[in-house]
């Protein structure tokens, strides 16, 4: 298998696993956890496969074309970066699978969580190695989703809700802000492949669009970073279960931020806009992270502030824009995911065994868990940057950048005492997380006996921590090859020099380390014991940024309500009228700004007859509109006049196909809108109680006068001016010219509606099934209004007639009731269906076709159920619609995909002329057989249509019955 | 011709918005019909207006585009027809669906309240 598909497989892995865990039963939490863990190990195993070819310093593309034009493409592309941070996401999905196996409970719908977590890693994975920026959002967009579902996977829980909606507000918000970010960046760049961007630095540096672009890019990562101001989200996340907080909220999804910044920053980097908001951001974020962290009371609440912490040391490494900090930073990302993931589990393990997680009732628990103690506090160690743990180095990396001079400014000054004083707090709060939790004896007793946790469980704790240790004590021989590769991807030429040696000699990084220990110990030693009383963090806790945000949310929600209050309404008329109005402006908008000419075409001759004809339409047009309130019927004929009228203009000017179209489909219209008619209301004059008509009515009646009159006239002058233009090169003579040659056919609009433009009849005829299924489910629950109900005045006469005569049941008269049109049109049935396949065959020569022939189709039954009554029609006639319509669009659908077997795109068409004895010469075509698919759909949907309207007047009598029984039921 | 043309379209228009803009829901439906003619015709008229030139070939002969009308707006059309078919059925039942749970054909689901 080639590395290109190496990296598919990768990508399609995990959401495969997520759809089958999905199917998983509830309980069966040990063949999820395999599933998911298997998934995380091979693709594990395959990314690290593909090691030797990175550390070669190739990069692997895999690229599947989608919209080339667009420089949109699916592509996937493994570098050094992408290398390290995938394994660390793989690696690490690993064992908080096997971690999350023994930390969820068995009432818990264990598959549902593995197979969001699958997701999720699927979608992380998406991020790292996409090579498009737009691909990098989508795949962004989604890693917010699924930590939404994670975090609110206890949903009962009201805090688990609100957490999840405003980590997805925040990092939704930010996401939007990405992609504005990369589309301009797209555009500076122009393209939106990595390798073009990548390339281009120096002109996107001095672009104009340069720093709304670094600003909205920033936005997106700081919110996924939880970077100063909007961190707030990340305490809230806390509510997930713990193996969330520890893969998600710790290790990386929100590395996801600072791995943008790590991509972006060869492109980026080295400006002063860069230096002047990355830095100060991530400086901000490390103090009052670290600062806000020593006062938490719940455990998680203390490890996600010190996440921030940690985030914002990594953001402002790579704000200062030295290749060296750049290294740190990307040392960093990998040390703080493997302590912060193991105290994240270890914090689990406790809550999990004394059923508290809250800091100031915990103590001793040294005592029954000695294994887990000491295994956290090795972890703690290391996030404290205690000597001989990973941490250490990172943070002496951390020290020795923020020494050196960058900017000249006064930020240079206070820099190496401020990054002190944040370790001096990491110190303090990783000491009290160690003392308080371990050691101090507890104030009451714990809710119950806290025991070791189980061998399985504690491994991924156990494998972590001897991975800060192994990294701490040889970093060259373990983590350093990994390192070297990926520094040399981000940075190129610019890789610094740098040692991973624990001992550099006694220089000023070591001095401010020592400073921050002693500092940090002492602290503790002086104030640990009030720790425990604070309720909310001094100086900072003022902040409240979750009530801020509530309330920023609040007003939204407010103002939308306020604002649809003020613009909208829920009334329709009024509606209709802003849109008329508004597409009457966006018309006549053109001809204001730039006049109104007639062309100079010769007019075609006038034919009186054609006057002649359309003054009788424009009268009945206009006269159906008068009429369309109280007399419908009246209404109805008009508006049939004026189709009328349409159909022979089209027949006049060169449309036979249209005309027979138009011609079949006016008389099925016609019917279905007097079946209609029974159930519509009696209309009567109106009569307005001050006797004449109120101010208010007529004038609205002028207004939609005067926009109907102008609308008109728009229409009119525009369709003359086109009209009045000669006509330039269509893309209509393309189809002439190559209707017979290619697609076998001489009536040219039926070769365009089954071959060439197949693709949009397919469309078509699927919206025809929907209509026809839609107006089937709205009429299955349909029941008349009241005045309705009764049973229709001739019919009424007709029975009464039959009850008066003895020698007649109730009904006869009603079956006797057009005995001769009746028979003349079953006689008629197998005529128009005949007529019917006529046309449809016939259609790709000449006129007719499938919209035809389908439409006739049903004429045919129609006429059945308008001569015979609808019982009788079906006691005689099985029709299926909804299998005609089914069996029409598969038959459409393989037709076009047929061609696939041949090597052709979908719905290309083979044809060819056969000689049959009798018929002559029949040209067959697979488009016949797309154009029967068409047929079939059309029979169906009209016939769904008529008979869900015909079954009205035989479900009427029923609900009338039920009314009187109710009624009468009542009056007993 | 073209005039002719100009002026059906524009009466045909001008009844179909009227009657768009009323409150019943017949109305509606009408005016849906009387629209989609004149947008049928206007979408035809876009193609220009050829008197007996239709697009229909003769096997074997030459094919000279400029002996034919414009096929292409008259496919549009065809599929204008059908799916104008489609929402006028679509129309009618949902008026139907609404005058049975509101008991009223206006279009806003309640009488205009004077």
């Amino acid at each position: 298998m080639d590395p290109q598909h190496i990296l598919l497989l990768i990508m399609t892995l995990p959401f495969l696993g997520s759809f089958a865990a999905a199917f998983i039963p509830t309980r069966a939490r040990t063949q999820a956890t395999m599933l998911a863990g298997l998934i995380a190990l091979f693709c594990a195993g395959a990314i690290g496969g593909l090691y030797p070819l990175i550390a070669n310093g190739q990069v692997l593309v895999s690229t599947t074309p989608w919209l080339p034009s667009l420089d949109l493409n699916l592509t996937f592309r493994l570098s050094g970066v992408s290398w390290l941070f995938s394994m660390l996401v793989l690696l690490m999905g690993a064992l908080v699978i096997l971690y999350a196996r023994y930390y969820m409970s068995p009432e818990d719908p264990v598959p549902r969580f593995f197979a969001f977590l699958m997701a999720f890693m699927g979608s992380m994975l998406g991020v790292i190695l996409s090579g498009n920026l737009v691909q990098i959002v989508f795949f962004w967009e989604l890693t917010s989703l699924f930590s939404f579902l994670l975090i609110g996977y206890w949903h009962h829980n009201q805090s688990a809700r609100d957490g999840a909606r405003m980590s997805l507000i925040v990092t939704g918000a930010g996401g939007i802000c990405l992609l504005l970010g990369f589309l301009l960046l797209g555009h500076i760049a122009g393209g939106y492949s990595l390798d073009r961007v990548l390339a281009s630095g120096e002109a996107i540096r001095s672009s104009p669009l340069y720093l709304p672009t670094l600003l909205l890019i920033l936005i997106g990562a700081f919110t996924k970073s939880a970077q100063f101001p909007f961190h707030f989200w990340l305490p809230h996340a806390m509510a997930a279960p713990t193996p969330v907080s520890a893969y998600l909220h710790s290790a990386t999804m929100v590395k996801a931020g600072v791995f943008i910044l790590i991509l972006l920053w060869p492109v980026l980097s080295g400006t002063d806009a860069w230096y002047f908001t990355v830095a100060p951001i991530g400086l901000a974020t490390l103090l009052i992270g670290a600062w806000v962290a020593i006062f938490q009371q719940d455990l998680k609440g203390l490890l996600a502030y010190s996440t921030i912490s940690h985030l914002g040391l990594i953001v402002l490494l790579l704000g200062l824009g030295s290749p060296l900090a750049a290294v740190a930073a990307i040392f960093h990302t990998v040390n703080h995911a493997t302590f912060k993931a193991s105290l994240f589990m270890a914090a689990g393990i406790i809550d999990h065994e004394t059923g508290t997680r809250d800091i100031r009732k915990l103590g001793g628990l040294y005592r029954f868990m000695p294994i887990t103690a000491t295994l956290a506090m090795v972890a703690a160690a290391a996030m404290a940057g205690v000597p001989l743990l990973n941490g250490f180095l990172s943070k002496e990396m951390f020290l020795a950048e923020v020494l050196e001079k960058h900017s000249g400014t006064i930020l240079d000054q206070m820099l190496p005492w401020l990054a002190t004083l944040a370790s001096a707090f990491a110190v303090l709060y990783s000491v009290r997380f160690i003392h308080q939790v371990f050691f101090a004896p507890p104030p009451e007793p714990l809710p119950h006996e806290p025991h070791e946790a189980p061998p399985w469980m504690r491994l991924p704790i156990e494998i972590l921590v001897l991975a800060c240790l192994v990294i701490g004590i040889f970093p060259a021989i373990t983590i350093g090859p990994f390192l070297a590769t990926a520094v040399q991807d981000m940075l190129g030429p610019r890789t610094p020099d740098y040692s991973l040696a624990i001992w550099h000699g006694f220089n000023r990084p070591l001095l401010l380390s020592l400073l921050a220990l002693v500092g940090g110990v002492s602290l503790y030693a002086l104030f640990g014991k009030r720790l425990n009383a604070v309720k909310t963090s001094p100086v900072v806790g003022r902040l409240k940024a979750r009530r801020t945000f509530e309330a920023v949310i609040e007003h939204i929600v407010d103002g939308a309500g306020q604002l649809h209050k003020w613009a909208g309404t829920a009334r329709l008329q009024p509606q209709l009228r802003a849109l008329v109005v508004i597409a009457l402006a966006a018309s006549v908008l053109p001809f204001w700004l730039f006049g109104y000419s007639v062309g100079s075409k010769p007019l075609t001759p006038l034919d009186p007859v054609f006057a002649i004809f359309w003054a009788i339409g424009g009268a009945s047009a206009i006269a159906a509109a008068w009429l369309a309130k109280f007399h419908r019927l009246a209404a109805l004929i008009l508006v049939g006049v004026a189709g009328l009228v349409t159909c022979l203009s089209f027949v006049w000017l060169s449309a036979p196909d249209l005309a027979v179209t138009q011609l079949v489909v006016e008389i099925v219209t016609t019917v279905l809108l007097l079946l209609g008619l029974r159930w519509l209301p009696k209309r009567r004059p109106d009569i307005w109680p001050e006797k004449h008509m109120p101010v208010r009515v007529a004038a609205r009646r002028g207004a939609d006068l005067v926009i109907a009159i102008i609308a008109g006239l728009c229409m009119s002058l525009a369709a003359y001016a086109v009209m009045s233009r000669p006509l330039t090169d269509s893309i209509g003579s393309f189809f002439t010219q190559n209707a017979y040659s290619k697609g076998g056919g001489t009536n040219i609009v039926n070769v365009i509606l089954v071959d060439f433009r197949a693709f949009d009849t397919l469309g078509e005829i699927t919206v025809l099934a929907i209509v026809a299924i839609t107006v089937f489910s709205l009429l299955r629950r349909f029941r008349p209004a009241a005045d309705s109900i009764k049973t229709p005045e001739q019919q009424r006469v007709q029975n009464e007639f039959d009850r008066a005569h003895a020698s007649r049941d109730v009904g006869d008269t009603l079956a006797d009731y057009l005995m001769i049109p009746r028979t003349v049109i079953e006689w008629m049935f197998p005529v128009v269906v005949t007529f019917a396949i006529y046309l449809l065959l016939r259609g790709h020569d000449l006129p007719g076709g499938g919209f035809a022939a389908g439409i006739v189709m049903s004429i045919a039954i129609i006429l059945q159920y308008m001569a015979s009554g609808t019982r009788h029609v079906e006691d005689r006639l099985m029709i299926m619609p909804l299998r005609w319509i089914g069996f029409g669009l598969l038959a459409a659908t393989l037709t076009g995909a047929a061609a696939w077997l041949f090597g052709y795109p979908l719905l290309t068409t083979y044809f060819r002329y056969i000689e049959l004895p009798v018929i002559g010469t029949m040209p067959v075509a697979s488009a016949l057989l797309f154009d029967i698919g068409v047929f079939s759909v059309v029979v169906g949907a009209t016939i769904l249509v008529l008979i869900a309207l015909a079954h009205q007047s035989i479900r009427t009598p029923r609900a009338a019955r039920a009314t009187e029984t109710q009624a009468g039921g009542e009056a007993g | 011709m073209e005039i002719i043309m100009a002026l059906a379209i524009g009466v045909l228009t001008g009844s179909g918005v009227w009657l768009l803009l009323r409150p019943r829901t017949f109305q509606l439906v009408i005016g849906l019909a009387l629209l989609s003619y004149a947008v049928n015709l206007f979408i035809l008229a876009m193609g220009r207006l050829r008197v007996g030139a239709p697009p229909i070939l003769t096997k074997g002969a030459a094919v000279d585009p400029a002996a034919y009308t414009d096929p292409l707006p008259q496919a549009l059309v065809l599929t204008a027809i059908v799916i104008s078919f489609a929402t006028t059925a679509l129309m009618l039942v949902v008026l139907l669906a609404s005058r049975g749970l509101t008991n009223t054909d206006h279009v806003d689901g309640e009488e205009d309240q004077p």
